[in-house]
């Protein structure tokens, strides 16, 4: 189930934040949308989340026409947003069992999904705390754990480690490719970060809200650092 | 059908939830009403002559009066409450999870304004609890015949804060909702004067407090607690609730509104 975004124009007033972007993610692919600050990545993942629709162009999660069926299409995707989602006076169990409600799941099937996806990031023991006495790590964690509950096709990321330390970094990237590698899901991870991109993972350049490359890592930047590749295409700092 | 009544269920929950860790709030919330009801009215007893008037059979005493105005201020304080965090959930990013579940975006919005008018009324309802001590008290069917009149109000209010979180663009510019929104609305109404005295002191004013919505909602409380149907005052606040509701629905729309404008 990949995903597929077409000629997407978005602009806010006379400024251009997205200018004919057009991709498509396979199914079971890790990509990393990959550009500096200011690319247009935070307001392609507002329309790819249905925040704001566009326009033009076209957006299809799965197979589900985002302007045509929204509800088929967010149901199959998960999402951790750049920007803190958990409710800090909820514990882990209560802000996953929330979303899990959202998404129609209860009772037992809720709380046997909640315990796989907090076995799988290794967070079953801090299910009873509340997520304000977690560090940075731990609540991206339970935020990825939330976005896997309902079992979705393809997984969006939006600099999700942004402001975590170098060792939970490592951890959350790992695990989310091997997401896509062991359990087939489509993922796309917005990064300004290259050392977050591995060789063999679609690469995805947005610059000033231009779709500047797409292909696979290695096969783009070749024999030059990746770092360097990306500061001679976009000229921003990496 | 079972996705939404699980979805409005854990909405619901999770405003009740959100209560439960806020006490400071529900205190606030109930000694707002208590010192205008204790101080203000005590005060305000001598200098203000009450004449008979509906729902009223007899006269009664300025706290008497005031007490569904104070039911309608704390629906009021409380849906622009509810709309801060709204705003602050927006800019936190909570909101865009609930905006991103799989089910209509007017039904996820409805849900969270029925669960922020629930904690509304069980707070109404500890002010009547505390003012029935201090012997401002209502016939015991009163009570119950003025939930359906709260729960409108509520939604009224809420979706007036729904609203105006849709068009606020920053948590620092919510000071001006208390100046220009809470304010006027809450004395340009029947809640702590009736209109009859408004319009001794001017026409025009009491013509303002006339088409207040508030002054709608607060009388259709009064009339509920004393057992009374107040169809004009029904008629106004089912169509300021459904006319404040249309505002927030196209302020959250994806294709328009604030949350399309911002970056």
């Amino acid at each position: 189930m990949s995903l597929e975004v077409a000629d997407l124009t978005f602009r806010y007033g006379s400024k251009t934040a997205l200018d004919a972007v057009g991709f498509i993610v396979p199914p079971g692919r890790f990509a990393a949308l990959l550009g500096p600050n200011g690319a247009g990545k935070s307001t392609l993942f507002g329309l790819l989340t249905r925040l704001f629709t566009a326009p033009s162009g076209r957006i299809a999660i799965a197979g589900h026409d985002m302007a045509r069926s929204p509800r088929g299409a967010l149901a199959r995707m998960g999402v951790v947003f750049q920007q803190p989602t958990l409710d800090l006076d909820l514990t882990v169990r209560q802000n996953l069992a929330y979303f899990a409600a959202l998404h129609g799941l209860a009772g037992r099937e809720a709380r046997s999904r909640i315990d796989a996806a907090l076995d799988r990031l290794w967070m079953r023991e801090r299910a009873s705390e509340k997520t304000r006495d977690l560090n940075g790590g731990h609540r991206r964690r339970t935020e990825i754990a939330r976005a896997l509950l309902h079992r979705p096709s393809v997984l969006l990321l939006d600099e999700p480690t942004v402001g975590l330390d170098a060792a939970a970094r490592t951890a959350i990237t790992d695990h989310v490719h091997a997401l896509a590698r062991d359990e087939g899901l489509t993922v796309l991870w917005a990064t300004h970060l290259t050392d977050e991109v591995a060789n063999d993972d679609q690469l995805i350049l947005l610059h000033q809200g231009r779709i500047l490359a797409d292909g696979t890592a290695h096969e783009l930047h070749g024999a030059t650092p990746l770092r360097e590749w990306f500061l001679a295409r976009t000229g921003a700092e990496a | 059908m079972r996705p939404w009544v699980t979805a409005f269920a854990a909405i619901v929950a999770r405003e009740a939830l959100r209560f439960i860790h806020q006490r400071e709030r529900f205190l606030a919330a109930l000694v707002r009403p208590l010192v205008w009801l204790l101080v203000f009215a005590a005060g305000f007893r001598a200098a203000l002559g009450l004449s008979i008037i509906p729902p009223y059979q007899t006269y009664i005493t300025y706290e008497t009066y005031i007490v569904p105005g104070l039911c309608g201020m704390i629906l009021l304080f409380n849906g622009m409450q509810s709309s801060l965090s709204l705003v602050y959930d927006r800019e936190m990013g909570s909101m865009r999870l609930l905006l991103t579940a799989p089910l209509p975006r007017w039904f996820l919005l409805v849900s969270k304004l029925f669960g922020a008018t629930f904690i509304s009324i069980l707070q109404v309802y500890a002010f009547l609890a505390i003012a029935a001590a201090f012997g401002i008290d209502m016939a015991p069917g009163g009570y119950l015949a003025a939930l359906p009149a709260l729960l409108l109000a509520g939604l009224m209010l809420g979706a007036l804060g729904l609203a105006l979180s849709s068009f606020i663009k920053q948590l620092e510019n919510f000071a001006g909702v208390m100046n220009f929104v809470i304010f006027p609305m809450f004395f340009l109404s029947s809640a702590l004067y009736p209109l009859w005295k408004m319009a001794e002191s001017s026409p025009l004013l009491r013509d303002i407090c006339a088409v207040n919505p508030f002054t709608h909602a607060v009388e259709l409380i009064r009339f509920a607690l004393y057992l009374e149907w107040n169809l004009p005052a029904l008629g106004w606040t089912a169509l300021a609730t459904l006319g404040f509701l249309a505002l927030a629905l196209r302020g959250y729309d994806p294709a328009r509104g604030l949350i399309r404008r911002r970056r």
